[in-house]
């Protein structure tokens, strides 16, 4: 199996500007700097083709700030991210070169598909422009084009000439799907992409992303914070904690042995349909800010093995079993 | 046990220019003491609607149309916005899905808290009241809350501003706090330790609690009766054992098999077929007749009305007993 993505050694920074408060502060001689938010920070995996890799973690862990990177949409503070072994990340927003071929097989799907689709512009024209636009068909095809991709996902020929607030939930995010899946991508990235449906349709949804999976040969990756989606349909699972990752291993292995302390706690967390009266023994405390990380293993705050080693050094992150990563002291 | 609330062919409608929504349609159902009770319903199915209804907050073009809600006895559509007032906040609480519909952004949470107490006790202490603040907020999981108290809410993530409307809605021990997607908007580990809270707090005080949530999970391991909601009715209700291990209404069936975790992995989940109907043009008959597998003429024509099982038991479909063979 080849790898069709390597991330490697990323990092994305974000700057605060300093707020009007501390400008003043700053006057009497107290003095505030900016706040850099590390949003993700030194992070590399590889996804090999056809895989489908989960990426879980609490609110802000910087998970969709790593999806949209990958996604060629966010320059990267450091780090290199390569595409078949081709290089197509850049720096600063200035130098940002597009590698536009690689671009389009890079395709993102957002949580929102509304906000994401221009009201004014019919089906037909939403789901042609990219593939009219970089020159993959053209504009006397578009008929042909557009009947084909709302046939793969499971749209009827007359939502062509409707516009986007004339469709459920669902179907919208078929479209935005659809629209992704114009300019024949390899890789996907799903960012909450199923979040905001209704339960009853959410299925409908995850049945569609397995299936084009299978028909067109696509790698995702797939960012949720529903675990037990994660757990049905990822290959293997990223663990993100303050934007690193803690652990990774395939979905199998991460759901029966979990190694990390955070991992264990994210998955006991996760309520079942189960009937039996659950005690739930939750993690203690609240996430700790990106712009002031604890010292040493960021987790050390809330996790209940802590000791001083944790507290004082960064654990590093070790193969515990074959292909199964973690980063926790407890380890060594 | 005692009832605490029992509410009988509740219909609360908005008279809208689109058009008439009938957001809540002839429901019924009861809460003991102490008991936890999941209403689980889709997006728009009326769920905060009935929460809203019992608390008497129904604004135009909204009304109550028909029905009764009684709260320990006592008839709430009649009476008066005095005595609304006065139960609500002290026997009778509401948590929103956003803590902020709570929480007033320019106030310090312990000048909140103390006037929630003192709106109802007019003769306690200050020190006495602000004791059972600190003590609340202890019981919620905000750790050194004396301090804490002392801050706004933006000072406070997400999470622990829920709690903080948590401990507001415990602090007077009322009889019945409706909790309305108190944990959708936290993070699975966060959810863990507020459902946890919440349920020991439960417990201790012999508070009943509605618990209002789109996920039947949430409320599968910590309630002891679940009513599901499609567009506006209550189609099945039971005891949660019943309702998850035996459902009865195709719609219910639907949802359970739809969970991942009752597929098997990688396989493609059940799904329940088409859409969620608007509420403004809701099918005829049975309005989820056009999305199910187990349609029959009559509901295409006739509404379903409430067949009881027993007791506890109730569901709204003309074929279900099929569904049990
Ligand atoms: N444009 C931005 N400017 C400043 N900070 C940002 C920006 N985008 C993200 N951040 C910060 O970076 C961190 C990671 O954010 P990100 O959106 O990647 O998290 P996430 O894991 O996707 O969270 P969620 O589950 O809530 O979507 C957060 O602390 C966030 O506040
Ligand atoms: N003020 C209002 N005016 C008109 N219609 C309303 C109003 N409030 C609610 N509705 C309608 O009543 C129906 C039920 O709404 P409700 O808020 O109870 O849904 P819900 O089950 O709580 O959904 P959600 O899970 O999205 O919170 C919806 O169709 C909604 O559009
Ligand atoms: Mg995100
Ligand atoms: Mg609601």
């Amino acid at each position: 199996m080849t790898d069709i993505l390597k991330v490697l050694q990323v990092s994305k920074n974000f700057v605060k500007p300093i707020d009007i408060a501390s400008k003043v502060v700053n006057m009497f001689g107290n003095f505030y700097n900016q706040e850099v938010v590390h949003a993700v920070d030194n992070v590399s995996f590889n996804v090999t083709s056809g895989e489908v890799v989960g990426v879980v973690g609490e609110s802000g862990c910087g998970k969709s700030t790593l999806g949209r990177m990958i996604a060629g949409i966010l320059p990267l503070t450091s780090g290199k991210l390569d595409f078949h072994d081709q290089h197509y990340s850049g720096f600063d927003e200035g130098n940002y070169k597009h590698n536009s071929h690689i671009d389009l097989k890079i395709q993102m799907i957002f949580q929102d598909p509304f906000s994401s689709l221009n009201p004014r512009q019919k089906i037909i024209d939403i789901i042609s422009e990219a593939p009219i636009h970089h020159k993959l068909i053209s504009k006397k095809d578009k008929k042909y084009f557009v009947k084909d991709i709302l046939n793969k996902v499971g749209l009827g020929t007359d939502a062509m000439d409707r516009f986007p607030h004339q469709f459920s939930g669902g179907q919208r995010q078929r479209i935005g799907i659809a629209r992704a899946l114009a300019v024949s991508p390899e890789f996907i990235v799903c960012d909450e992409s199923i979040a905001a449906l209704d339960v009853s349709i959410q299925a409908q949804v995850i049945n569609l992303f397995l299936k084009l999976r299978q028909d067109l040969n696509l790698t995702y990756l797939f960012i949720s914070h529903d675990i037990g989606v994660i757990q049905h349909i990822a290959d293997r699972v990223v663990v993100m904690y303050l934007g690193q990752i803690v652990e990774t291993a395939s979905s199998d292995e991460i759901f029966s042995h979990p190694n990390h302390p955070y991992t264990k706690a994210l998955l006991e967390g996760v309520p079942t349909l189960d009937t039996k009266k659950k005690i739930y023994t939750p993690i203690k405390g609240e996430i700790p800010s990106p712009i002031n990380p604890p010292s040493g293993c960021y987790f050390h705050p809330r996790c209940k093995f802590s000791t001083n080693k944790c507290i004082t050094d960064k654990p590093s992150y070790k193969e515990v079993s074959p292909n199964h990563f973690s980063a926790c002291h407890l380890n060594s | 046990m005692e009832t605490i609330l029992e509410i009988k062919n509740l219909k609360t409608h908005f008279f809208t220019k689109a058009g008439l929504i009938k957001a809540v349609d002839d429901i019924s159902f009861k809460i003991k003491k102490g008991e936890i009770v999941g209403l689980v319903g889709e997006s728009g199915s009326g769920k905060s609607i009935t929460g809203f209804s019992i608390i008497g907050l129904i604004d135009a073009p909204g009304r109550i149309v028909s029905g009764s809600i009684n709260f320990k006895n006592e008839p709430l559509l009649n009476a008066s916005s005095n005595r609304m007032q006065s139960l609500r906040g002290n026997r009778l609480a509401m948590i929103f899905q956003d803590p902020m519909m709570t929480l007033n952004p320019v106030l310090r949470i312990d000048t909140q808290m103390i006037e929630t107490i003192k709106a109802h006790d007019k003769n306690i202490s200050n020190q006495e009241a602000f004791r059972r603040c600190r003590d609340t907020l202890g019981l919620v999981g905000i750790s050194s809350p004396e301090e804490r108290m002392k801050a706004y809410p933006h000072q406070f993530s997400g999470g622990m501003r829920q709690r903080v409307c948590i401990a507001i809605a415990m602090l007077n021990k009322p009889d019945l706090i409706i909790a309305d997607e108190p944990t959708t908007a936290l993070d699975v580990t966060i959810q863990g330790q507020v459902i946890y809270e919440m349920q020991e707090l439960c417990k201790k005080t012999g508070t009943a609690l509605l618990w209002i949530t789109h996920d039947l999970a949430v409320v599968a391991g910590i309630a002891s009766k679940i009513c599901v909601m499609y567009a506006g009715r209550i189609v099945e209700q039971g005891s949660v054992d019943d309702i998850i291990n035996k459902p009865m209404h195709p719609y219910t069936i639907g949802l359970i098999k739809s969970v991942p975790s009752q597929n098997k992995k990688g396989e493609p989940l059940h799904q329940i077929e088409g859409m969620v109907p608007s509420m403004l043009e809701l099918p005829i008959g049975c309005a989820f007749h056009d999305r199910c597998t187990k349609t029959i003429e009559k509901c295409k024509i006739e509404k379903p009305i409430e067949t009881n099982q027993s007791d506890s038991r109730v569901i709204r479909c003309f074929n279900f007993k099929d569904i049990r063979k």
